[in-house]
C-alpha cells in the first residue's frame, strides 16, 4: 500500500470537500427559509396559493434529484440555447429540491401544534405575529429538529450528485482518480470524508436536541 | 353594572345549531356556574364569547363594548379589530387542559402577555407575576417548566396567567375536569377566593357542590338551550324543569356510584 499516495489524495480531495461544503452550506442557507415560506404557502387558506405550492412540493419530492439537476442545467440550453454556470445550476437544483423537503417537515411541525396553544395566546391578547414567533415557532423548531437532521445528513451525501454536472466536488474528484489509477482507494477516501462530516453533524444535532430537552 | 350581556345568541356548525337563542346577563361581582350534560354547548358558548368561534346570530356586549355590530347573511358582523382586542383584554380564560406554554418557565408564562401585549416593564410584570404565584401557592415554582408540575399546579399557573392581565370577567371551562379527583379541591378553593374578592366569573363545571356553595347563580344548559337558571339552591335542589331534574338525578347517582363506600 502506498501511504504517500493515499496522503496525497487526502490532501488533493480537500478542494473537493470545499466545493461540497459550499454546496451544502449555500443549499441550507437558501432552502431552509424558502422551505419556511413554502410551508406557509402549503398551509394557506387560499387555494390559488396552496394548490400550486402543493403541486410544486409533490413534483420535487416525486422525481429524482439527479433528474432535476440535469433538468435545471440542460433545459435552458435545449429550450432557449442558454448556457450558464454548472455550479450555479447545481445550487439552484439543490435549493429547489431541499426547500420542498424542508417545507413538508415544517408544515408537519406547524400542523402538529395543538389548537389550544393558539387559543391561549389569543385569549391573552397576543397578535398573530406574536403568537407565531413567541409561542408556536420555538415549539415547532424543537419538533422538527430530528426530521431536519435526517434531511441535512442526506444533503451531505447528495452533494455528490453534482458530479453529474461535472462540478468538481469531492465525489467527482475521487471518481476521476479511481478511473485514472484503476484503484478503489480514492473512493474509499471520499467515503471517509463524507462519513466523518456526517458524524460531526449528528453529534451537533444530538447536542441541539439535548439543549432543547429542558421541556417536554 | 352588567359585565356580560348575551342576547339571542345562536351558533351553527355547518347546518347543526349547537347554541339556540341563548340570552344571559352577568352582573359585576357575580359568579355564574354553567352546568349541563356533555355536548350541550357549554364550551361552545364560552368559545363564542372568547372569539374562538364565529357567532351565527345574536348580540354580545362585554363590559360595555359591543362585540357584534350587525347581522349578515351567514353570521354576525363583528365590531372593528381594536374594539375586539379591547374586549379580549377584558376577558380572561382558563382552559380545561390549561394550555400553558410548555417552552416557557412558569414566570414567563405569566409575564409574556403583560410584557408583550400591555407593554409593561419587565421588572413590574415579574413582580406582579410573583405576587400572583404567591396567591395561588406556587411562589417556589417560578423557574419550573409546566412539564415539571402536577396538573393542579399547572392549572394554578394558568389561573395566575389569566389574572396577570387583570381581566374584568373570567371564564373557566371545566377547570378541574382534567385533574385527578384529589387535585380538584385546590383549584376550586382558588376560584372561591377569587369570588370572595368580587371577581366576575362564569364557570362551566360538573362540580355540583362547588356550584351550590360558590355560585350566585346556576345556569343549566341542554341541547343548546338554557333550560333553567336561578339561585343554586333552587336549580340544584329544586329544579323546575324535567330535563334539569333528569340531569341532576343521573349526576348524583353517578357520583354516589363513583364515590368510595366506607
Ligand atoms: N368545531 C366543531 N364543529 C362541529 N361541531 C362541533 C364543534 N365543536 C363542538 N361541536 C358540537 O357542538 C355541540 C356542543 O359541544 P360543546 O360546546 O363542546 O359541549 P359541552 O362543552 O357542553 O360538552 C356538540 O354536539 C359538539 O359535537
Ligand atoms: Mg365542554
Amino acid at each position: 500500500m502506498d501511504w504517500q499516495q493515499i496522503g496525497n489524495w487526502f490532501v488533493m480531495f480537500l478542494s473537493g470537500c470545499g466545493v461540497a461544503l459550499e454546496i451544502f452550506v449555500i443549499t441550507l442557507v437558501c432552502a431552509i427559509p424558502l422551505g419556511v415560506l413554502l410551508s406557509f404557502g402549503r398551509r394557506s387558506k387560499y387555494k390559488v396559493i396552496s394548490w400550486p405550492v402543493s403541486l410544486y412540493i409533490s413534483i420535487m419530492r416525486g422525481t429524482p434529484l439527479l433528474l432535476q439537476l440535469l433538468f435545471v442545467y440542460f433545459a435552458p440550453r435545449y429550450l432557449f440555447g442558454l448556457n450558464y454556470d454548472r455550479f450555479l445550476a447545481a445550487l439552484i437544483a439543490f435549493v429547489l429540491n431541499y426547500a420542498a423537503y424542508f417545507a413538508e417537515i415544517f408544515r408537519g411541525g406547524i400542523d402538529s401544534m395543538e389548537k389550544g396553544q393558539y387559543e391561549a395566546a389569543a385569549a391573552l391578547g397576543m397578535s398573530k405575529p406574536q403568537t407565531f414567533f413567541r409561542i408556536i415557532l420555538p415549539q415547532v423548531v424543537k419538533r422538527v429538529i430530528p426530521a431536519t437532521a435526517n434531511e441535512v445528513i442526506t444533503l451531505v451525501k447528495d452533494t455528490s450528485l453534482a458530479y453529474a454536472l461535472s462540478v468538481e466536488e469531492l465525489f467527482f474528484m475521487a471518481n476521476r482518480q479511481t478511473s485514472a489509477n484503476g484503484v478503489i482507494t480514492p473512493l474509499i477516501i471520499a467515503g471517509v470524508y463524507y462519513y466523518f462530516f456526517n458524524l460531526l453533524l449528528s453529534i451537533l444535532f444530538r447536542f441541539i436536541e439535548k439543549k432543547l430537552n429542558y421541556y417536554k | 353594572m352588567v359585565m356580560l350581556k348575551v342576547e339571542h345568541l345562536s351558533k351553527k356548525f355547518k347546518d347543526t345549531e349547537v347554541l339556540k337563542d341563548i340570552s344571559l346577563e352577568v352582573a359585576q361581582g357575580e359568579v355564574v356556574a354553567v352546568i349541563g350534560p356533555s355536548g350541550s354547548g357549554k364550551s361552545t358558548l364560552l368559545r363564542c364569547l372568547n372569539q374562538f368561534e364565529q357567532i351565527t346570530g345574536g348580540k354580545v356586549n362585554i363590559c360595555g363594548d359591543d362585540m357584534i355590530v350587525g347581522q349578515g347573511k351567514n353570521g354576525v358582523i363583528y365590531a372593528p379589530k381594536p374594539v375586539l382586542k379591547k374586549i379580549r383584554l377584558h376577558v380572561g380564560m382558563v382552559f380545561q387542559n390549561f394550555n400553558l406554554f410548555p417552552h416557557l418557565s412558569v414566570l414567563k408564562n405569566i409575564t409574556e402577555a403583560p410584557i408583550r401585549v400591555l407593554k409593561k416593564p419587565k421588572e413590574q410584570a415579574q413582580q406582579e407575576a410573583r405576587a400572583l404565584l404567591k396567591k395561588v401557592g406556587l411562589e417556589s415554582k417560578e423557574n419550573a417548566y409546566p412539564c415539571e408540575l402536577s396538573g393542579g399546579q399547572q392549572q394554578r399557573v394558568s389561573i395566575a396567567r389569566a389574572l396577570a392581565l387583570n381581566p374584568k370577567i373570567l371564564f373557566f371551562d371545566e377547570p378541574t375536569s382534567a385533574l385527578d379527583p384529589e387535585l380538584t379541591g385546590e383549584i376550586l378553593k382558588i376560584i372561591q377566593e377569587l369570588a370572595k374578592e368580587g371577581r366576575t366569573m362564569v364557570v362551566v363545571t360538573h362540580e355540583m357542590s362547588f356550584a351550590r356553595d360558590v355560585a350566585d347563580r346556576v345556569i343549566f344548559m341542554d341541547g343548546g338551550y338554557i333550560v333553567e337558571e336561578g339561585r343554586p339552591e333552587d336549580v340544584i335542589n329544586h329544579p323546575q324543569k324535567e330535563r334539569t331534574r333528569a340531569f341532576l338525578e343521573r349526576f348524583t347517582s353517578l357520583r354516589s356510584m363513583a364515590e368510595p363506600q366506607d
